[in-house]
């Protein structure tokens, strides 16, 4: 069972599918099973966002991502916020100061220039807001029907502070579980404007930078055990890569999770798992028991971490899965997801 | 969210729960017919509150899920010609027909969209004159009714250019076929709310009283399946056997009329196979006469395509409750979640998918709460 | 089976010949065709399945059903079932189903 859609299976197949970008087991064996081999990587590597390398003595962290939403402009955001925004948070869950981006720009032959503009624009905004600056880019054009009007990469290093080690292997069974607000919302932002889903919403993206925020929770300790933002495939997927990455169980208590009402609603009405959707301003820390209030205090006095509560723990037992403890007193398992979320009629 | 919350309060589900157990006094096993049912179980972790007595067998009520690799072959089939636009529900899209799925057949270049509801294919027939568009019209008798409104608004409207694919299923026969297995387990069901929010409740009574099983109307939130449960299981303690509507803000006696008006205009029943079952008479719909000119078979000629169901697969006595999954010799070598040979494997609810998890997770079959490893979240406090 | 969630109505309008409301789901806002519904009014809650109204939703049913449930255990020591009492002293919708 691979998630709560119903029903989950894909059989092993010839050809590149949605799934694979869907950020949850088949992205995964994408990277471990073609590029991981043929590039002299390891499974370790697939497990981070962004690489932590050492330069003239000074600890990097270096980091890709690439970006293709569709609508370009969503509640809350648009591609350009996302690009600046995905890749300083990538830095950041190294514990990184994010520092400097580069952009990629792929336009679509007859795409309007005036999208281009605002565009530019956004990623421009963004940098400012997160404080990092672009500084070397690339434009290309291709053909009409080759694109979705602009694609973007950003590329991006920040300097990882001494002390500062974050990886799944640290994670240790009494680890307290944070999250840092509300999850589901860009999923469900963006969900609302696809075309043939289409509904209406006051739901805005969560799109945001926070890098500032895990510079106020490495002000309280250094010695926090990993971060991560649950992008595609939601808190599940990061939960669950974790808990593979660290070899330890972790236990969730469904209603400490923090979901908005129309998040559930919007899920309840396709058949979705809040669990499962994705996210672009949220990050989920496992901290030691003994920093866990201070780190929770110090998330809650930031902007992007205001709403953090602790939603669970790490255990000894059941290692590399994650157990939801139900409202109701039940347990289920909450796998990684296989691909991207479906609606679902049943 | 109005009538979803109150029926997930936890304090009154201990309370049924309290009921449940101080009313049972030996093992019963109780099929809940609808997939949508099994979600709400698995997702709440109901089955594991439930008194060991209370045995729950999960129904073959997943729309999805027993849809026969047949049609889904099919789908494929008119999914890959060029000049057609193939619209399915989300979750049709992952469910492996002949060594494929639909996302196999977009990966490869067909025209294949999810969409929410069927009257969006037909809009999307609206917009496409040019093009051939087909809507994958599965599901029980809740979802009949939509899809029926496409054909008879494409006939209204002389929309030439959209056609049906056609699978829809029953519920009473299925009970029905449930009941008439030799071996059968199941003493009672819960019937699928929603199938009974169109049809009404009157086709139950006479089955309850043929077959002797308690039939109680069913919702989908938690508490809705605790009062299900609770129902069925003092019926059988009383040794009665009587249909029981326990889901009576959404389901009336009588349906929908109006939506059962438009079923009997738009289909006819006929004998449909169920994956991993087989054929059961009488349990399917498809296009009546007037309207066989919307019948995406027809359209594309594909009536041709006969696929076998692969012979390994004992997913029918699993949906009885007369072998356990763990006990099929494909379970988890020729079959698991991603190569499924049958309903049970498909669906994430189903049996055989079930237990592969919770195999995983080195629980017992039907863990008991104390048995499951107990996180300490309550008691603990940070620092 | 049947994944169908409760919305209330907030506008009704025809299009296309066909009778379409915006329902919302507890801040989610769908459009939902009413033709097997062809009375449901602006304030109503109904059971929307795949964009369609399906059956409405009986609120005086919805409360006693959730009183029913309070009371459970506390009137039954003294007086039994009270979902039987309900079945005996309303055959309605919350009792059982005649033959």
């Amino acid at each position: 069972m691979l998630s709560w859609t119903c029903p989950a299976p894909l059989r092993d197949r010839p050809r590149v599918v949605m799934g694979h970008g869907g950020g949850g087991a088949l992205s995964a064996e994408l990277v471990e099973q073609i590029f991981l081999p043929a590039l002299g990587g390891t499974a370790r590597a697939a497990l981070t966002d962004s690489a932590a390398v050492e330069l003239g003595g000074a600890r990097l962290a270096f980091s890709t991502d690439s970006f293709v939403v569709r609508p370009l402009f969503f509640p809350g955001g648009s591609i350009g916020d996302l690009a600046v925004n995905g890749t300083v948070n990538d830095l950041a869950m190294s514990g990184a100061r994010p520092a400097y981006l580069s952009c990629g720009v792929i336009l679509e032959e007859g795409v309007e220039l005036d999208t281009v503009v605002e565009v530019a624009a956004a990623i421009g905004a963004a940098a400012r807001t997160a404080g990092v600056r672009v500084v070397t880019g690339d434009t290309k054009v291709v053909e009409a029907g080759h694109g979705d009007g602009v694609y973007l990469n950003t590329a991006g290093i920040g300097l990882i502070p001494p002390g500062v080690d974050l990886r799944p292997e640290r994670v240790v069974p009494g680890d307290v579980v944070i999250v840092s607000g509300a999850i589901g919302l860009h999923g469900v932002a963006i969900l609302s404007e696809r075309e043939n889903l289409r509904f209406g919403t006051d739901i805005e993206s969560d799109c945001a930078a926070l890098g500032g925020l895990v510079e106020a929770m490495l002000a309280v300790t250094p010695d926090l055990h990993v971060l991560r933002d649950p992008t595609r495939g939601g808190l599940a997927a990061s939960l669950n890569e974790i808990a593979v990455g660290s070899g330890t169980g972790i236990v969730v208590r469904e209603r400490s999770v923090p979901v908005p009402p129309p998040v559930a609603s919007a899920c309840a009405m396709l058949g979705l798992d809040p669990m499962y959707v994705a996210n672009e301003g949220k990050l989920v820390a496992f901290v030691p028991r003994e920093h866990a209030e201070a780190v929770l205090a110090a998330m809650r006095g930031h902007e992007r971490g205001a709403e953090a509560v602790i939603i669970g723990e790490v255990v000894e037992e059941h290692p590399g899965m994650v157990v939801a403890r139900t409202a109701l007193g039940g347990t289920r398992v909450v796998d990684m997801p296989l691909g991207e979320q479906l609606p679902r009629i049943c | 969210m109005k009538y979803v919350d109150e029926f997930q309060d936890p304090d009154l589900a201990a309370r049924l729960l309290d009921d449940i157990r101080a009313a049972v006094t030996r093992p019963w096993a109780l099929m809940e017919v609808c997939g949508g049912q099994t979600h709400t179980i698995i997702r709440h972790g109901i089955d594991q509150l439930l008194p060991d007595e209370v045995e729950l067998i999960h129904g073959p009520g997943c729309p999805v899920c027993v849809t026969p690799l047949e049609v889904i072959d099919k789908a494929l089939e008119i999914a890959s010609r060029p000049g057609v636009i193939f619209c399915s529900f989300g979750d049709m899209l992952r469910v492996p027909g002949t060594g494929r799925d639909l996302f196999q057949v977009r990966g490869a270049g067909g025209d294949v969209r999810v969409v929410y509801s069927p009257l969006d294919a037909l809009r999307i027939a609206r917009e496409n004159p040019d093009r051939e568009v087909v809507f994958f019209g599965i599901g029980f008798e809740t979802t009949a009714p939509p899809n029926a409104m496409t054909v008879y608004q494409a006939r209204k409207h002389d929309i030439r250019n959209f056609s049906l694919l056609v699978s829809h299923v029953r519920v009473p026969p299925a009970i029905e076929a449930v009941m008439q297995s030799p071996d059968c387990r199941v003493q009672g069901f819960l019937a699928a709310g929603h199938v009974c929010s169109v049809m009404g409740t009157r086709e139950y009574p006479a089955l309850a009283e043929r077959y002797r099983v308690p039939i109680v109307v069913t919702g989908f939130e938690p508490l809705d399946i605790l009062e299900g449960v609770r129902r069925t299981v003092r019926q059988l303690e009383r040794g009665e056997h009587s249909v029981v509507n326990a889901y009576p803000r959404a389901v009336r006696d009588e349906g929908n009329p109006a939506a059962r008006a438009m079923l009997d205009d738009v289909f006819e029943v006929t004998d449909r196979a169920w994956r991993g079952i087989g054929v059961i008479a009488d349990s399917g719909w498809r296009l009546s006469e007037r309207y066989r000119a919307y019948d995406a078979e027809h359209r594309f000629q594909v009536g041709d395509i006969a696929t076998r169901e692969p012979a390994e697969c004992r997913s029918g006595e699993v949906l009885q409750g007369l072998l356990k999954p763990h006990e099929c010799e494909a379970f988890g070598t020729t079959c698991t979640p991603r190569t499924p040979l049958g309903a049970t494997m498909v669906s994430s609810e189903g049996a055989c998918a079930a237990y592969f998890l919770y195999r995983r997770l080195d629980l017992p079959a039907r863990p008991t709460a104390a048995a499951v490893p107990g996180p300490s979240l309550e008691d603990s406090t940070v620092g | 089976m049947c994944l169908a969630v409760p919305g209330r109505v907030l506008g009704i309008e025809e299009r296309d010949g066909t009778r379409m409301a915006t329902v919302d789901f507890g801040g989610v806002v769908k459009e939902v065709c009413l033709e097997y519904l062809p009375d449901l009014k602006v304030g109503e809650y109904a059971i929307v399945h795949v964009g369609f109204a399906l059956q409405r939703v009986d609120e005086e049913s919805a409360l006693r059903t959730l009183e029913l449930f309070e009371n459970l255990g506390l009137l039954q020591e003294e007086f039994g079932d009270p979902w039987e009492q309900a079945a005996q002293a309303d055959a309605g919708p919350a009792g059982e189903v005649r033959r």
